[in-house]
């Protein structure tokens, strides 16, 4: 199975109760691996209201994930 | 050079500035974003910012390259802070010189609006009364990942 490092930040970090780890998934898109984290950790909100970052690059929920890809996912932002 | 900077510590202005003096610029135009002191009528402290610094670049640059293309300007940089921020201190800062003061001024709006919707920035809202809270923002995804409308839910806007 593939290991992928999720990076968390804001409510999903805070939620997971870490920034980062690495985890072996036999999912297969960024959409079921956000699904598999949510069930693990509770993340309130639904991959509808967030965007996803694979590789620090935005891409579709769709993306398929391979061995070693940086997944990070962006719940709405807030700055400024 | 990427002229969207993200900085955890506070940078002089006047560097920034003097990057955006051209020869054709006849107009030069800032906007700023300060920790305000109240947040839906509650007293603020401070706002801690914690971002994904090299989604923000890229994001960031990606934003300049579009005012670049879509307005007659002659050069424009950004700023975005992260860490804690007390009452007062710049949050966000944009220049922008450009021939004439109308497209100055509009991108600085432009810019602005779309730093909100769509750098990768959080705030954290540190209220006097010791409460610490994430700021909460609906915003939709459509099918291609892109980010759609958005509201704030008790925003902290300038």
């Amino acid at each position: 199975m593939p290991r992928i490092e999720p990076e968390y930040f804001a409510q999903p970090g805070e939620q997971a109760g870490r920034r980062a780890e690495t985890r072996e998934t036999s999912v297969t898109t960024a959409v079921a691996f956000y699904e598999e984290l949510r069930v693990a950790y509770g993340f309130a909100l639904p991959a509808g209201q967030m965007r996803v970052a694979v590789n620090a690059v935005f891409c579709p929920w769709t993306r398929s994930l391979k061995e070693g890809d940086h997944v990070v996912f962006i719940p709405p932002v807030s700055g400024g | 050079m990427n002229r969207f900077l993200i900085a955890d510590t506070s940078v002089d202005i006047g560097t920034l500035r003097e990057t955006l003096l051209k020869p054709e610029a006849g107009g030069f135009c800032t906007f700023e974003e300060w920790v305000r002191q109240t947040n839906d009528g509650r007293l603020v402290s401070a706002i801690g910012y914690e971002a994904f610094a090299p989604l923000v670049t890229s994001e960031g640059q990606v934003i300049l390259d579009e005012v670049r293309e879509r307005f007659d300007i002659a050069e424009t940089c950004a700023m975005h802070r992260t860490g804690y921020l007390p009452v007062g201190d710049l949050a966000v800062w944009i220049g922008v010189a450009a021939p004439h003061r109308c497209a100055a001024c509009k991108v600085c709006r432009y810019m602005i609006d779309e730093i909100r919707r769509r750098v990768p920035v959080w705030k954290r809202e540190h209220y006097v009364d010791g409460q610490i809270e994430w700021e909460s923002v609906i915003m939709s995804v459509d099918v291609t990942g892109q980010p759609g409308p958005f509201k704030t839910g008790g925003g902290h806007a300038p």
